[in-house]
């Protein structure tokens, strides 16, 4: 077909072009796109099945191990021990793979030079940045919660018959397993957030692996009596204590914590923060 | 016959819209740090006729083309598009297209779905996105990852991207850029078809030549400031031997008619005539209106070329140390 061809009606269709449809584009449309681009690249499937792997297979293993220790370990093994806690082993792995999906779903715009046709097709640059966050926050929360309670239930059922087990009806259990998926997803939302500001992959994912995993052990190096004041502030402390069933005190050598709903909404109110101050540079810097 | 439908259809689109400003440059200006890239320039674009967007590299092309788009904020001045700030437009891709230099495409999406994400944020059918690839000739390797494109084929696709909204208007930065002899044809084909069908276009070049065969009008930059905008005509005209070299089977009847439409004809050596006061297309025009066949019709542009350097010479941005200058 030639472009003489294909284009013969060409004159009239553009003198007399159909109208647009009324209105003009919003979320419904981005939305739209942005989930067709989560889903077309290679690298949200792996972080997935990563992040899938991490949080069921560490799981499985470290309750596994647990249940065949059991008899043979000592006491130490069984003071303080936690079910639910051992289950969920594969958390902090899993934070760091959906962060990386999250630093990616923003980061590889920029590495590849699609936010300019992202933004040209939509100028409304705030709105571009909460339908990317809307979109990725679904596949995560889902994503999350899928694999936090299979990992819950997976774990309990390795350790049934030789050590004490949990059940969702027991004090804090369920607040557990449906936060540690709440928090997956709202630290990954955190990693897009600093993927908008930074703009580079590697950048984004080291200030990121940073905040979440680097900070603790800086604090490490304050007086203890400081630490007690701040360690309370730490993401990587509330997204503990959201998924354990007791408070994580004696980890922390007696500070006192928020309790997991506060310290939740902390977190949120972090990744918010960044993400409004992702949509101002979004909207000052040239693309 | 082809040849007077076209110019039919084209003064029609003349008629309708050349005194409409589809794209207006208005004391335009943009700082990188302490360098202006664009210095207060303005110029409008019209309707049905390709606009050349000439300057060197570095002249600050690129970046005007960028602040039409939305993508660059300017530090002064303002772009309307189709009557509008860019961010204004309801349905953005509806109004313009737009071809940027540097690749936008994610090279592990397929160019099917990298063009799906695009339609989809301005409500372009499905249907659309199989025109435009087969427009561009991408049929066939729709369902291939956009990295394993050649240069020439990523420019299609790019090119199918601008066209997807079927917009009135179209930017193209640097489109020849990397294409073969058969892809550069392609894309001035495409660039004139698009201008018959009454869109606005914008075509920028760093190449004289390149725009001597494709715009109607020119708009010459140099170090961010307007050169000089002018028709290709009049740019033609302000050079005294520009000549086109044309060869035809009929060249005496042909040479007939051409000195009987204002023309004039010096004959070469080989069989050539060298015509004078007409443009290529008038000339082919005439041709085709007489039936006689056309073995070559080449606007002889060495001296736009001398033009263009004469004017931009002083802005060229960075150049080499010049030979004999010690």
């Amino acid at each position: 077909m030639t472009i003489a061809e294909t284009g013969r009606r060409g004159d009239d269709r553009w003198a007399g072009r159909g109208q647009p449809p009324p209105g003009h584009y919003g979320p419904i449309q981005l939305i739209a796109s942005e989930w067709t681009k989560l889903r077309t690249v290679r690298s949200t499937i792996w972080t997935l099945v990563v992040t899938v792997a991490a949080v069921i297979g560490i799981g499985a293993l470290a309750t596994a191990v647990t249940a065949a220790h059991w008899r043979s370990g000592g006491i130490a093994d069984h003071i303080g021990f936690d079910p639910t806690a051992r289950s969920l082993a594969g958390l902090f792995l899993g934070q760091i793979s959906i962060g990386v999906l999250g630093v990616l779903t923003m980061s590889a715009e920029y590495s590849t030079g699609t936010i300019r046709s992202t933004l040209a097709a939509a100028p409304n640059r705030p709105l571009v940045l909460a339908c990317k966050a809307l979109v990725f926050g679904a596949v995560a929360l889902v994503t999350s919660e899928v694999i936090t309670f299979a990992a819950f239930l997976l774990g309990q059922d390795l350790l049934k018959g030789t050590t004490p087990y949990a059940s969702l009806g027991q004090p804090g259990v369920l607040r557990a397993v449906a936060g540690a998926g709440l928090v997956l997803t709202v630290v990954g939302l955190f990693a897009l957030a600093l993927a908008t500001i930074i703009r580079h992959t590697a950048g984004a994912i080291a200030a990121y692996v940073g905040v979440m995993l680097v900070l603790p052990l800086i604090l490490q190096a304050f007086p203890v009596s400081f630490q007690h004041g701040v360690i309370k502030f730490l993401p990587l402390v509330i997204a503990e204590n959201m998924t354990a069933t007791r408070p994580a005190v004696t980890d922390f050598g007696g500070a006192v914590l928020f309790s997991p709903w506060v310290g939740f909404l902390i977190l949120c109110c972090y990744t918010l923060a960044l993400l409004a101050i992702g949509a101002t540079v979004l909207t000052r810097r040239d693309a | 016959m082809a040849g007077r439908h076209l110019s039919r259809r084209r003064q029609r689109a003349h008629d309708l819209d050349s005194e409409r400003v589809l794209i207006e440059v208005e004391d335009l200006t943009k700082n990188y740090g302490s360098t202006v890239a664009v210095d207060h320039l303005s110029f409008d674009v019209r309707p049905g006729m390709v606009t050349g967007f000439l300057g060197p590299n570095g002249s600050g092309k690129s970046t005007t083309m960028r602040m039409i788009l939305g993508l660059d904020r300017p530090d002064g001045g303002h772009v309307t598009v189709a009557g509008r700030r860019y961010g204004d437009l309801p349905w953005p891709l509806r109004e313009v297209g737009g071809l940027l230099e540097a690749k936008s495409v994610h090279p592990g999406r397929t160019a099917y779905n990298h063009l799906l994400a695009l339609a989809q944020t301005n409500g372009i059918s499905r249907a659309r996105i199989a025109e435009v690839l087969e427009l561009v000739g991408l049929t066939g390797v729709a369902r291939k990852r956009a990295g394993t494109f050649s240069l020439g084929m990523g420019q299609r696709l790019g090119i199918a991207a601008a066209l997807l909204g079927d917009p009135g208007v179209l930017l193209f930065d640097e489109p020849v850029n990397g294409l073969d002899p058969e892809g550069i044809r392609w894309v001035r084909l495409l660039l004139k078809h698009l201008a018959s069908e009454g869109r606005t276009v914008l075509v920028s070049s760093h190449l004289m030549s390149e725009m001597a065969v494709t715009a109607d009008h020119v708009v010459v930059i140099g170090k961010g400031r307007l050169i000089a905008q002018a028709t290709i005509g009049d740019f033609l005209g302000a050079s005294s031997n520009s000549h086109v070299k044309v060869r035809s089977p009929q060249s005496d009847a042909l040479a007939a008619v051409i000195v009987s439409s204002g023309g004039k004809i010096a004959r070469m050596g080989d069989g050539a005539l060298e015509v004078s006061g007409l443009s290529a297309a008038d000339i082919g025009d005439l041709a085709a209106t007489r039936g006689y066949a056309l073995h070559e019709l080449s606007p002889q542009t060495a001296s736009l070329e001398e033009a263009f350097m004469e004017l931009t010479d002083e802005s060229v941005e960075y150049r080499g140390a010049r030979s004999g200058e010690s």
